[in-house]
């Protein structure tokens, strides 16, 4: 243990006097920047929690001199937004949505405001850009509806839903499950004819013939006598060649014996008019509108 | 008499674990109930075999520095290193192509995640801080270590520790705390070896021959006392039943998140900052050969950073529904603390002066000083990431990411493979390392690997912000989420391969050190011992 101050060679500063295991010290002064710099941030930060909102006190805080708030500044932010389109989603709303296709200004803005509602609310399902997901969710790119396509009827799923309990006026319909209904060779025999009705090649085992007589027993009423689908009842369309659930023999099969269920939750509660709105002209706009 | 006790010890806790494994109502208790009856019956079948040896008798008490610990330390650290860097490896690739997650639960990344932040931050980061402060009290208070084999237990219970937490982990178990995952059991347990720890450390301090306490032991003795203070805050939980490993946590709501986030913070201050310090502070000036720079520099900087720390947490809950006043208060802390920081920075760089063309020769020291330079830069982009305004950009994108590994893969990381260089042969009396030109790959391929790393991750997380924050002429929102999500695949391949780079390092570093304890190289002529 030395007690001596010696001067160090290379930087010609004088050492504390301290040793440990061989470590000494120098007296180098603090560097003035550094000391100026902390300094300086202290001074910064008195003022700054003067200004703004920082000091707890029993009951409550120090408000600061500029009344800064963060929720203050998002309500101040949200309502200037709405400021700026309140004409426009006036309009919106009034306008039959029908002729919203038919006003230049209108179609742009709903379609951007439609694609920003989508983005945060259908795209987690539908995909960011509409296509779906083969075996749950339907395409909205393509003309194939299962509960039609016109801007009224895509605002009324967008609102209500699809078999979504908690919404009274929600679209409802259940297919039976034909697998507690009939003979696993019948099933086999509507899985032939149901894909012969698009004309698609299959290896389906049935019997094409006997399969037309089960369809025209069971499937007809809601489906249709030539397979178009009912929209009544969000049937789909079985000769288009567009499959929801996958459209090779073993799906076909199981949507025949076990039925499908999809569900879309209601919007209605969850969105503004204007953004169902704007939402219905933006899917109605993606390809398939009617 | 004493064996006897032993034995009946043993016998009764293993007996005890048994019957836990039995009751338990959870596949983690039971589990951890298996390990830890196996561990108590081992030393159960030990204590027996070992009955009757002769006991070293008062007075015969051993001499010299107590370093087998140390070693012990050395080899978890280096063995911890490389399962962690692996770990964060895999789950970086896991976010680059998800099919690696293999559907299964064990191997999914939520599970993965905090086994490979355990890993490196506890395990690795934590085998090395109680390691190196073993060797750096005794070396700098010219002591034997306190407690005899106190420090010993302090080992293997930290590890016992980091055991259940990982295999926790793994099966599924977490309490939902960032970095304070392990369950009730496992938080107890730590708390009793910390305490011990504790009791070693100090009264190591307490037993100096030196008149003053080296600045080193400051920065190691303010991290297990707050450590201790934060580790019990934060974990206070009522168990659901003592056969179950599920507990509640008594902090609700955003009470709960600011207890959270005081923790998470300064689980980077007082576990990742000050006694890292610490290490810089003794390995530096060894290394360089050099006296400190400035002594009233590390006086000041020294209070300052612990007194500004420990009020810098709520600027992990900008925007939230935590009150303005502890945002700003949080931000404003953040932003004086930069100074109190560089100071740290500026005694480790300047310890340099009169021997920077060691930098040239020397691979260790160069691994050291890189250490300090990104520190200095983690901890100038940390207080400007708590400005309110940027972080509304940088809050929950990988910005956040890329900022904490450039500060634990630069700052953490680099500063324990120098110590661990340092350390190795000396602590078992060797010439010198391995081999030297081994380190420089090391350094070499650890700086490439983080510079991938940081940068991708910089790109990404101010892409992410952008994209997530954009919107048109008539205010409407561009993005969808996944669009943000497909945007980050090439960053997060590039993040990946920075980490290929970096595990490889690791791996280098573990061949280098084995080979060095091996022997090698040439036995080193005995050194005598200084202290006792």
């Amino acid at each position: 243990m030395a007690t001596k101050r010696e001067v160090d060679e290379a930087t010609q500063t004088e050492t504390t006097g301290h040793e440990w295991d061989g470590i000494k010290e120098l007296d180098t002064p603090m560097p003035r920047w550094w000391l100026w710099t902390f300094y300086a941030t202290i001074v910064w930060g008195v003022i700054y929690t003067i200004l703004f909102p920082a000091w707890p006190l029993v009951t409550g805080a120090t408000p600061g001199l500029l009344g800064y708030s963060s929720r203050g500044t998002v309500a101040a932010e949200i309502d200037a937004a709405a400021a700026r389109n309140a004409a426009l989603d006036a309009r919106l709303i009034e306008a039959d949505l029908a002729t919203v296709e038919n006003d230049p200004e209108l179609l742009r803005f709903a379609t951007a405001g439609g694609a920003a509602v989508f983005r945060n609310n259908c795209a987690p399902c539908h995909g960011a850009g509409a296509s779906g997901v083969v075996g749950h969710y339907p395409n909205l790119l393509d003309d194939d509806w299962l509960w039609g396509g016109t801007l009224a009827d895509i605002q009324q799923t967008v609102s209500h839903g699809v078999r979504f309990e908690a919404d009274a006026d929600t679209r409802f319909s259940q297919m039976p499950a034909f697998g507690e209904m009939l003979a696993p060779e019948e099933i086999d025999a509507l899985t032939a004819y149901v894909l012969s009705l698009s004309g698609q090649a299959s290896d389906a085992p049935g019997d094409v013939q006997a399969g037309a007589q089960l369809f025209a027993d069971n499937c007809s009423s809601c489906h249709g006598e030539d397979g178009t689908g009912g929209r009544d009842f969000g049937a789909p369309n079985l000769a288009d060649g567009i499959w929801l659930y996958g459209g090779d023999a073993a799906a076909v099969h199981t949507s025949i014996s076990d039925a499908r269920f999809g569900i879309m939750p209601a919007f209605g509660d969850r969105l503004r008019p204007d953004e169902i709105a704007k939402v219905a002209v933006y899917v109605h706009t993606l390809g398939g509108g009617e | 008499m004493r064996d006897a006790l032993k034995i009946a010890v043993w016998g009764v806790l293993a007996l005890l674990f048994a019957i836990a494994a039995n009751w338990g109502e959870d596949a983690v208790y039971r589990a951890h109930a298996l390990i830890l009856l196996a561990v108590a019956a081992a030393l159960f079948l030990w204590s027996i075999r070992t009955a009757g040896a002769p006991v070293a008798t008062a007075g015969a008490a051993p001499a010299g520095y107590m370093d087998g610990v140390v070693r012990a330390g050395v080899i978890a650290t280096t063995f911890w290193a490389v399962v962690g860097f692996l770990a964060g490896t895999y789950v970086a690739f896991q976010l680059a192509f998800p099919v690696l997650n293999w559907d299964l639960p064990w191997t999914s990344f939520g599970r993965l995640r905090p086994l490979h932040t355990s890993a490196v931050i506890f395990a690795f980061g934590g085998n090395a801080l109680i390691a190196t402060s073993f060797y750096v009290v005794q070396r700098t208070c010219a002591t034997r270590l306190w407690g005899g084999n106190a420090a010993w237990f302090v080992f293997w219970g930290y590890n016992l520790f980091i055991v259940l937490a990982a295999t926790g982990y793994v099966l599924g178990s977490t309490q939902s705390k960032e970095y304070a995952e392990p369950e009730w059991y496992a938080d107890l347990w730590l708390t009793i070896v910390w305490v011990v720890y504790l009791a070693v450390f100090l009264g190591t301090v307490i037993r100096r021959k030196e008149p003053h306490i080296y600045v080193a032991n400051w920065f190691y003795l303010s991290f297990i006392v707050t450590i201790a203070m934060l580790h019990v805050i934060n974990n206070l939980a009522v168990p659901v039943s003592i056969w179950s490993s599920h507990s509640v946590v008594l902090w609700p709501g955003v009470q709960g998140a600011m207890v959270q986030w005081w923790y998470g913070h300064n689980a980077v201050a007082f576990f990742l900052t000050v006694p890292f310090l610490a290490m810089m502070y003794y390995f530096v000036p060894k290394q360089a050969d050099r006296p400190i720079y400035s002594y009233r520099l590390s006086i000041v900087h020294f209070w300052s950073l612990i007194f500004l720390y420990i009020w810098a947490g709520p600027h992990h809950l900008h925007y939230t529904a935590l009150p303005d006043w502890a945002q700003i208060l949080g931000m404003v802390f953040s932003i004086v603390l930069w100074m109190p920081s560089w100071g740290g920075m500026i005694n480790g760089l300047m310890t340099l002066q009169g021997a920077w063309d060691k930098l040239r020769t020397d691979p260790i020291l160069r691994m050291l000083v890189v250490a300090v330079g990104f520190y200095a830069m983690a901890t100038f982009e940390g207080p400007m990431m708590s400005i309110r305004s940027v972080n509304s950009l940088s809050h929950y994108t990988e910005w956040t990411i890329g900022h904490v590994h450039s500060g634990a893969l630069g700052w953490n990381g680099m500063i324990t493979f120098g110590a661990l260089y340092y350390l190795a042969p000396r602590l078992w009396n060797r010439q010198g390392l391995y081999s030297l030109s081994l380190v420089s790959w090391h350094f070499w391929l650890a700086t490439i690997g983080i510079v991938l790393y940081a940068a991708s991750m910089w790109v990404g997380g101010i892409t992410q912000g952008l994209m997530w924050r954009e919107v048109d002429d008539q205010g409407f929102l561009v993005n969808s989420f996944i669009d943000s999500v497909v945007a980050m695949h090439p960053m997060y391949v590039i993040r990946a391969l920075g980490g290929v780079l970096y595990l490889t390092g690791g791996i280098i570093m573990a061949y280098n050190i084995w080979k060095t304890i091996a022997g090698a190289g040439a036995a080193a002529p005995v050194r005598t011992v200084a202290a006792e």
